[in-house]
């Protein structure tokens, strides 16, 4: 079974719906490094899903290529290509007859792995997204959406693949347990590395969770594919610009913590509002505003001070 | 003209009486002694006949219907004349069908049971194509996605999901079945209906056969809905939990 990460490139990616006017994705070209998120991210009709569903050949290419470790895509038996990719969709679609357990074991059952390995591994992946293994024996109808989209993820992952697409995996569920599945998303993407596509239509979510996004616009051509900080502090072009909204420059702050700002040393502290190294310069310009301050002490981890940071430092 | 069991001025006597008795004198509607005394050698065997009748009409009915329920669901342009045909046997009255089938086949159960089997086509067909398009798109989307192959897909997806409708279409059918093949013994006395026509045959209808005959192919297609239902239950656990 595949394992280790994966380098994808889009090449000249094209799909033209045959006896639709102008193309579904054009031209789309960009690297997603190995073990690095990219989120595709635009207005509907930008052909975010329609690139995704590109990669595992869902939708067959009309020209250009897509490699994965520089191998054709095309060059794959299709079968075997879409098993080695894990894939995650928003309905999540999980097997209504099989049990979690089942459901985790398809790709590896077909791999040909045997009964008990597929137990060890489903408990393992369980555990992993945060289910108690008592999950384990449960039908999906007996989940809730949160819990489905976990054992989803669970599931693309049962074999270890070295690319995941995930298409509007988190887009179904309520903002507060999908924000918590966002978290747990990207604390177990710092364990596993995986080459991961992702889809969403929320330029919060992108910017949260891609290493890169990449904007696109109708008609399937990419407007910016860059870190998010360099999109929101750089936006390529209007539409760009308009796209990621009039608070980008918040958007920024948010990304930003307080210990990657050069302090000025810590005399004369006294009376500032304290705040740990780690807080974002968000939430930092918050405090001020909210304090009518114009400084902070920035604290390391242990309570001592690292230095100060005035309003202009926050802004620069 | 006199029918062979009317002797002499005495009334109607009834044969297979065994020993007569004040319920059978009256024409009881239901006798035990004579259910007792008959049960080896008119109900049972009659019995056994309707099962056999029933078991092989909705067993050749279902692989047939699944084979062109098959080709209707992969192949949409045949979904609808293969669902008119279907749809055009059940509406042939049985006894005519019967009557149809006797130039070809003859006064023999094969007659009956080409009736029977098209009659299960028009329930079993729908409803195996209906089960197999029930499948969720995001189920589908997902198979092919991690990479099932469309047979396996077929197998391991589109035909345990479409189960419930199925083994709900086979329950129809069977009792369905039960209930039209008692009008076989139109033809020849052949399973539950033998008896049953036989009563009716009667001059006062015989009752204690009519009952009898007619209770055990009530009897027999509500063991057979029970056992099915059952059935529906051990094969779609997933089904039950909500």
């Amino acid at each position: 079974m595949p394992t280790e990460a994966a380098e994808l490139v889009f090449d000249e990616a094209t799909k033209v719906y045959s006896g639709r006017e102008g193309a579904a994705v054009d031209h789309l070209s960009l690297t997603v490094p190995a073990g690095e998120i990219c989120v595709l991210v635009g207005p509907s009709g930008g052909g975010k899903t329609t690139a995704l569903k590109l990669v595992n050949r869902l939708i067959p290419l009309t020209s250009g290529d897509i490699r994965i470790d520089g191998k054709s895509i095309l060059d794959y038996d299709v079968t075997e290509l879409r098993r080695s990719i894990g894939y995650v969709i928003q309905q999540v679609g999980l097997f209504p007859h099989y049990t979690v357990e089942g459901n985790v074991g398809i790709v590896p059952h077909l791999y040909g792995e045997s009964r008990s390995w597929i137990k060890a591994r489903s408990a393992e992946l369980l555990d992993l997204v945060g289910l108690d293994p008592s999950y384990a024996k449960r039908f999906p109808a007996q989940l809730s959406g949160g819990e489905r989209q976990r054992v989803g993820l669970a599931r693309a992952l049962a074999a270890n693949p070295p690319l995941m697409l995930m298409d509007e995996p988190f887009g179904a569920i309520d903002p507060i347990v999908r924000a918590r599945l966002q978290d747990e998303f990207l604390r177990l993407q710092q364990e596993l590395r995986k080459t991961v596509v992702f889809v969403t239509h929320d330029v919060d979510e992108a910017i949260k969770v891609g290493d890169r996004i990449a904007i696109l616009r109708e008609g399937g051509r990419l407007a910016q594919y860059d870190t998010p900080r360099r999109i929101l502090a750089e936006p390529a072009d209007e539409f760009v610009a308009e796209f990621v909204g009039r608070d980008r420059a918040l958007k920024g702050l948010a990304l930003r913590t307080l210990g990657e700002l050069e302090l000025t040393p810590a005399a004369g502290a006294d009376g500032l509002p304290r705040l740990p190294a780690e807080t974002s310069l968000r939430d930092a310009l918050a405090l001020l505003i909210a304090e009518r301050r114009d400084a902070l002490l920035v604290v390391g981890a242990d309570g001592s001070p690292l230095g100060i940071a005035t309003r202009e430092d926050l802004l620069a | 003209m006199s029918a062979p069991w009317v002797l002499g001025g005495g009334g109607p006597v009834i044969p297979k009486f065994g020993t007569p008795n004040q319920c059978l004198k009256n024409n009881g509607w239901f006798c035990p002694g004579w259910v007792r005394d008959h049960w080896s050698d008119i109900l049972q065997p009659a019995l056994i006949q309707h099962i056999e009748l029933t078991v092989i009409a909705v067993g050749i009915g279902f692989v047939a219907s699944f084979v062109l329920a098959f080709v209707g669901f992969r192949f949409r342009v045949f979904d609808l004349p293969l669902g008119a045909a279907t749809d055009f046997l059940y509406t042939i009255p049985s006894i005519a069908l019967f009557q149809l089938l006797v130039p070809f086949t003859g006064l023999t159960v094969t007659t009956i049971e080409i009736a029977l089997i098209s009659y299960t086509l028009f329930v079993l067909y729908r409803n195996i194509v209906t089960g197999l398009r029930g499948v969720p798109a995001e189920v589908l989307e997902s198979a092919r996605g991690m990479g099932l192959t469309r047979r396996q897909t077929f197998w391991r997806v589109e035909v345990p999901l479409a189960m419930p409708a199925i083994l709900a279409g086979v329950r129809v059918a069977t009792v369905s079945t039960i209930s039209i093949a008692t009008v076989g013994a139109f033809l020849i006395y052949y399973g539950l209906g033998g008896p049953i026509f036989d009563a009716l045959g009667q001059p006062d209808i015989f009752r204690t056969e009519l009952v009898a005959a007619g209770g055990l192919a009530i009897l027999l297609a509500l063991t057979a809905d029970a056992l099915i239902a059952l059935l529906q239950r051990v094969l779609t656990p997933w089904n039950r939990i909500r």
